[in-house]
């Protein structure tokens, strides 16, 4: 075994399981069970990255998920997922890790005459420095401050891997799975409810896995875990999540969590989504977040091989690692003292512990004085040394004067416990307001706002047995509250681990020159004491205010580890007590979460549904191009023979004038208003009278909302009395079918009328050209299909084909016209069926532009291009679509609003250019002059531009101020290039007479 | 996400289910054209947007389909009531005692 | 509580492949039928349910079924009604016919519509993976039936037993809606 720093034996991991890994590319070894922080420095490695600011040298501080300096980036699948915490990241065979946020390497980083420069860089000094002259900070400041900043490189590829969602559902959420937590997901579990237990780490126990000596029920703490996961596993009722996250605490206790599914897999299975999010609904939430320990703040308190004592710990029980050879214990607090003792009883060497308290507990004494281990009381620490790695340490005696040094230590780790801070976070998120606690010196939670409890260290109750009791409790309490079940639960008993007590909070007093030293409060960002006064002297006297301006507790640990200390520098600063300066929020998501759970299935093919019609595979076949339509996918343009859309859609619009062509409009929305009131209410609902449309007729219907400004528009037939179908747009089918809902359900619930929709009932095939009725005839029974029989406007079942249709008569194109409706099994039969018959007569399958194009050459609007949702019928010239005799309709006391009949409103007009060739660009402004002055409001823009095959010219709609009174005249359309002299005309440039959808 | 309780449905579904319709009991008039512009405008445009508790209608678009009335109280966004379109609107001020207690 | 009801109706398609077929579930297209959406006020909904040949549930959520109808019960007045495929103008005919002298909507809607069948150990999990309700069978017994939402699709959900659903989706979303399923399945075949 090539790891120094590897005890012989104990701790969760398999000595026997060596693994290979790679860290900025030097080959290392570590064992099954570690995670890449605690291989690293079972090979003595603690420098594993710069600081961000400062670029000074960083080493591992903390166990968890609070990781503030090691963060790396791994490399799989040929890219690096950056910013990913080494205290986190479990190490398998190959994997391969690179340092952050250094430049040219590790050991040698440019950057890091930054730290010398340091007085250049106080708190606000992006504020301070780079607001001056403006346009430099767009251009010049920020993206240099952000090629030297940041965390980590984004990945250069896109994502390879899956992402799952999952909705749960459940009785009792257990966030957590040290002794609270998995003593209450015991308790919970018992009762017979649903119960999740999630926990952040790769396995169950929390603290207990580091625990040392510590017994519950006479075995020892991880063989109780173990027990205990083991007789939860075995139920059906429970559901147990490890790698699992909850970062999110929104209303009603739906908590967002994220499993990491195959993060610490050396080579999944690609099946395996990589993460997987999960959005729990829990009656019961049971927060058992734990606590993480304080940093002191003493200068030079960032070097590699200073670490939280815990951790220290954690490393040494856990994972079988010694942090050094010579370890330095500084410390305000119990806890400290036992990682001093479980290191030394490995046969580490304990340089001292330097308790800053006065008498600490003659317990702890007379066991460090057995050991023989040096104590210093009273003691601080005042200064460290070595660059790259601890090397020693500068004591300092706290008496009534101040401090006076007391000599140095060497070391080559520096384990320091400033006491524990509760984890509120996601109590906090719930809603919750923390209070102070004064004999514990922390916040913890207030009153639950949601279902909730927090229960164990998270709530401020320490020591093993206090911790389990408060577990269970919570539990039971839980379920019961949850499902009205009790079930009665034998409690473990627990022996030893006792409450840790004392803890410091903000800067520890020294002797040194206070403008020179730094002492952190916040690594991440690279926060100091200093900063953090500076910043009050400046003005800031709220805590929000300081966050923001020293951008303490912004980085991804949202402060866990550096608020109170934080809180505690400002409040001495202001001379105002701590609870006076506020505590900021702590917000979703509790540590960072990767896009890709949250985007999850919604990517690629599945970002959006994608709706496609009856002749998709027929079109994919004969090469047609498709163009996006809302979540529908439909039929640009035909290509034949190569060619390109301008070829293709002039050759369609021909061949439709010329003889016949079909075109899927199976997407167009379709409504069956059903019931003896049905023409009441369209009556009500569009601008059209429908009443004395005969049955077997159809109209045109135009929907306005209540402003009186058109949303929609269609051909509705009558097939019955009682009976309509009526046809909407694309896009708005279902606003439509809303919109109506609306007005039956909540204004008119009197009516006998109901809706349904039957857009995907039918296929609908358009077959529009003079040689339509040729087309359709041969297939069509039971209905006559001549001219007097079957005029313009007509609607009628019959079979098409074999099969039921609803043939109408109607034109989007000015010509001779039908569309077909099928049901939707058979629409595929029909359309080939018709593609193949067009074909007889010379015809063409054509798609949306060629749609477009012949109904702009008829003048035909379209909803949406022509309309913006400011456009009355008045405006777009179609005063006859309104019926004159009714009483009202939606729509109609708007269309009186003063603004509405005011002159001088845009009206729909043709603009034909005087160079035929010249295409005018859809959205361009329409102007009096061709070079008006600067400020000149616009006389309105163009809607619809279109080459006409047909006419050998191009053809525009536009609205414009007063259109109507303007034909004839010259008008202008300014671009880059040159104004664009255009002539007004009426909107119709085929067919003026309209006889042609007689024919 | 909010859980809403539909009273048609007689269960609490997902916000994703419904869509919200803007503030309840705003009656379209029987006769519009008796309408000033002035009382067209207001109900046309305008709500008293409550900070508090605030009537609103509901659909359960995904779901039944129906339409229902809610109070919401708009500061902690919490659902409050519901009950059924054309039933009349509860006393506001009697459901915030309830609710503040 | 039942733990399974007659849901003859809803059979595999024969001409086609299953979509997914593994241990712990499968999704088949099932076979066409006709559909009828039935809208009425309460006073025809004993005609409709005597004409129809199964009564029309008036409780939220639920379903009569017998071996050749079913109505399900979709809101307050509506009902979706099945009938095998070659029934639909009988069926239709029958119910115009009783119900000449009340307001009522039937609209055919067999094509709008097509149905998978989910069933298997797994086969709420994999549901859940996309619908946001509550399926343990305490909270959505056998039986139930209801519209909700399949990620960004809408869906009609009907339990036909403990491990077994009916899916219903408007035809355009239903390769979105098997796509999705058939995807989140993969991971149950991971080794
Ligand atoms: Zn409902």
């Amino acid at each position: 075994m090539s790891q120094p720093f590897r005890t012989h034996s104990g701790g969760r991991i398999d000595r026997n399981k060596q693994l290979t890994f790679q860290f900025d590319g030097e080959e290392l070894t570590g064992v099954e069970g570690d995670t890449l922080a605690s291989a690293l420095l079972a090979n003595g490695r603690h420098l594993v990255g710069r600081s961000f600011k400062y670029h000074r040298p960083r080493g591992i501080l903390t166990a968890g998920s609070e990781e503030p300096n090691a963060l790396v980036g791994i490399y799989r699948k040929g890219d690096q997922t950056p910013n990913l915490r080494a205290t986190q990241v479990e190490l398998y065979d190959g994997l391969k890790a690179i340092s952050q946020n250094r430049f040219p390497s590790l050991d040698f980083d440019v950057g890091a005459v930054n730290d010398l420069l340091s007085p250049l860089f106080p708190a606000g000094f992006y504020y301070k420095t780079f607001m001056w002259p403006r346009a430099f900070w767009d251009r010049v400041y920020e993206p240099i401050i952000r090629a030297a900043a940041g965390l980590g490189k984004p990945p250069i590829n896109p994502d390879h891997d899956t992402y799952g969602n999952l909705y749960a559902h459940c009785d009792v959420l257990v966030i957590g799975s040290g002794p609270a937590g998995l003593a209450a997901a015991l308790a919970a579990a018992e009762t017979g409810a649903r119960v999740i237990l999630c926990d952040e780490q790769s396995e169950f126990g929390g603290s207990l896995l580091s625990e040392s000596d510590a017994t519950i029920d006479g075995k020892s703490a991880t063989e109780w875990v173990e027990d205990s996961i083991r007789s939860l596993s075995a139920k059906d009722n429970v559901t147990l999540l490890p790698r699992t996250t909850a970062f999110g605490y929104f209303a009603q206790n739906f908590v967002s969590l994220a499993e990491r599914v195959t993060e610490h897999m050396a080579d999944p299975d690609p099946a395996l989504p990589r993460e997987r999010l999960w959005q729990v609904r829990a009656k019961e939430v049971v927060i058992a977040a734990g606590a993480i320990e304080r940093p002191m703040v003493f200068p030079e308190n960032d070097r590699p091989g200073i670490m939280l004592a815990d951790a220290g710990r954690t490393y040494l029980n856990r994972y079988g690692v010694k942090v050094g050879d010579n370890v330095l214990v500084a410390t305000a607090c119990d806890t400290a003292w036992q990682a001093a003792f479980d290191l030394a009883d490995r046969g580490v060497d304990i340089a001292a512990i330097a308790d800053m308290r006065e008498k600490p507990s003659e317990a702890l004494l007379s066991v460090a004085h057995a050991r023989g281990i040096r104590v210093e009381t009273g003691c601080v620490i005042t200064g460290t040394q070595g660059r790259k790695r601890v090397s020693g340490a500068l004591l300092g005696r706290v008496t009534s004067g101040g401090v006076t040094s007391a000599g140095e230590v060497t070391c080559d780790a520096l384990l320091m416990s400033g006491g524990w801070t509760p984890t509120v976070s996601l109590y906090s998120q719930s809603r919750g307001k923390v209070v102070w606690d004064d004999t514990l010196g922390t916040f913890v939670p207030g009153a639950p706002v949601q279902n909730e409890r927090s229960a164990g260290a998270c709530a401020g109750v320490y020591g093993l047995s206090a911790t389990l009791e408060a577990g269970y409790n919570a539990g039971e309490q839980a379920a019961k509250a949850a499902t009205g079940k009790t079930a009665k639960l034998a409690r473990a008993e627990a022996n030893g681990a006792d409450a840790g007590n004392g803890g410091i909070l903000g800067a520890l007093p020294h002797d040194r020159n206070a403008s020179k030293v730094k002492a952190f409060v916040d690594y991440q960002n690279d926060v100091t004491a200093k900063d953090v006064k500076l910043a009050v002297r400046e003005g800031m006297h709220s805590i929000e205010h300081i966050k923001r301006y020293t951008t303490t507790g912004m980085a991804t640990d949202q402060g866990r580890l550096s608020n109170l200390n934080a809180l505690q520098i400002a409040s001495t600063s202001l001379g105002k007590p701590l609870t006076d300066v506020g505590l900021t929020t702590f917000r979703q998501p509790y540590t960072p979460t990767t896009f890709g759970v949250f985007a999850n299935v919604s990517r690629g093919d599945f970002f959006d549904p994608v709706r496609r019609t009856p002749s998709h595979d027929w079109v994919v076949e004969n090469d047609g191009v498709f163009e996006d339509v809302g979540q529908w996918k439909r039929t640009w343009y035909f290509p034949i023979n190569g060619e390109d859309m301008h070829a293709a859609v002039a050759r369609e619009c021909e061949t439709v004038r010329k003889s016949v062509g079909l075109f899927d409009a199976s997407t167009l929305g379709k409504i069956e208003v059903v019931g003896p009131d049905a023409a009441e209410f369209l009556e009500r609902m569009y601008t059209n009278p429908w009443k004395k449309l005969g049955v077997g007729r159809c109209r045109y219907g135009l929907l306005l909302n209540e402003a009186g400004f058109i949303i929609d528009d269609g051909v509705i037939g009558r097939l019955a009395e009682d009976r309509f179908h009526v046809t909407t747009t694309t896009g708005g089918a279902a606003h439509v079918f809303a919109t109506m809902e609306d007005y039956l359900q909540t204004e008119w619930p009197d009516l006998n009328v109901w809706i349904t929709s039957t857009t995907e009932q039918y296929a609908v095939c358009a077959v529009q050209g003079p040689k339509a009725r040729e087309v359709i005839a041969p297939f069509v029974e039971g209905i006559d299909l001549s001219p007097d029989a079957f005029p313009h406007m007509s609607v009628a079942t019959g079979t098409f084909c074999g099969v039921p249709c609803r043939l109408m008569r109607i034109s989007f194109t000015g010509e001779l016209g039908f569309e077909v409706n099928i049901p939707r099994r058979h629409g595929k039969m029909v359309w080939e069926t018709l593609a193949k018959e067009i074909e007889k007569h010379d015809g063409t399958v054509y798609g949306t532009e060629t749609m477009h194009v012949l109904r702009a050459e008829k003048g035909y609007i379209i909803v949406g291009q022509e309309t913006d949702g400011t456009v009355t019928p008045h405006d777009v010239g179609m005063s006859w679509a309104i019926g004159k005799n009714k009483f009202d309709f939606v729509g109609k006391r708007g269309l009186q609003r003063p603004d509405l009949v005011a002159e001088g409103r845009k009206q729909l007009v043709g603009l034909l250019t005087k160079d035929p060739k010249v295409v005018l660009e859809e959205g361009a402004q329409v102007t009096k002059l061709a070079n008006p002055p600067a400020g000149t409001s616009a006389e309105g823009h163009v809607t619809s531009s279109y080459h006409s095959s047909v006419l050998g010219r191009s053809i525009a709609l536009a609205m414009v101020k007063g259109g109507r009174d303007l034909m004839g005249k010259t008008l202008h359309v300014p671009m880059p290039s040159g104004a664009i002299e255009v002539e007004v005309t009426d909107t119709i440039f085929v067919d003026k007479e309209g006889g042609r959808v007689n024919g | 996400m909010l859980l809403i309780y539909c009273p048609y449905c007689e269960v609490e579904r997902p916000e994703l289910e419904f869509r919200c319709g803007g503030e309840a009991h705003i009656a379209r008039p029987t006769d519009p054209s008796t309408q000033s512009d002035e009382q067209w405008a207001d109900f046309l445009y305008m709500r008293t947007n409550t900070k508090g508790i605030y009537a609103e209608r509901w659909r359960h678009i995904h779901g039944c389909g129906r339409f229902f009335n809610a109070l919401r109280e708009t500061v902690g966004d919490k659902f409050l009531k519901v009950y059924k379109t054309g039933e009349p609107k509860p006393d506001l001020d009697a459901i915030a005692k309830e609710a503040s207690r | 509580m039942v733990d399974q009801v007659t849901a003859d109706l809803y059979v595999p398609d024969a001409g086609e492949e299953p979509l997914l077929a593994i241990s712990s579930v499968s999704i088949l297209r099932a076979a066409p039928v006709s559909r009828l959406s039935f809208r009425c006020r309460d006073d025809a909904r004993a005609a409709a349910g005597k004409a129809f040949g199964v009564a029309l549930p008036a409780k939220p959520l639920s379903a009569e079924t017998t071996s050749d109808r079913i109505a399900f019960w979709l809101g307050p007045d509506e009902w979706m009604l099945i009938a095998p495929e070659s029934d639909l103008e009988a069926v239709s005919a029958k119910l115009e016919a009783a119900l000449e002298s009340h307001p009522t909507s039937l609209v055919d809607v067999s094509h709008r519509q097509e149905a998978i069948l989910v069933s298997g150990d797994r086969a709420v999990w994999l549901l859940n993976t996309g619908i946001p309700i509550d399926l343990d069978v305490s909270a959505f017994p056998v039986g139930s039936v209801t519209r909700t939402v399949f990620h960004k699709a809408p869906v009609m959900v009907w339990r036909t037993g403990e491990d077994s659903f009916v899916v219903e989706a408007w035809v355009s979303f239903m390769d979105y809606v098997a796509g999705l399923l058939v995807q989140s399945a993969g991971e149950l075949s991971a080794a």
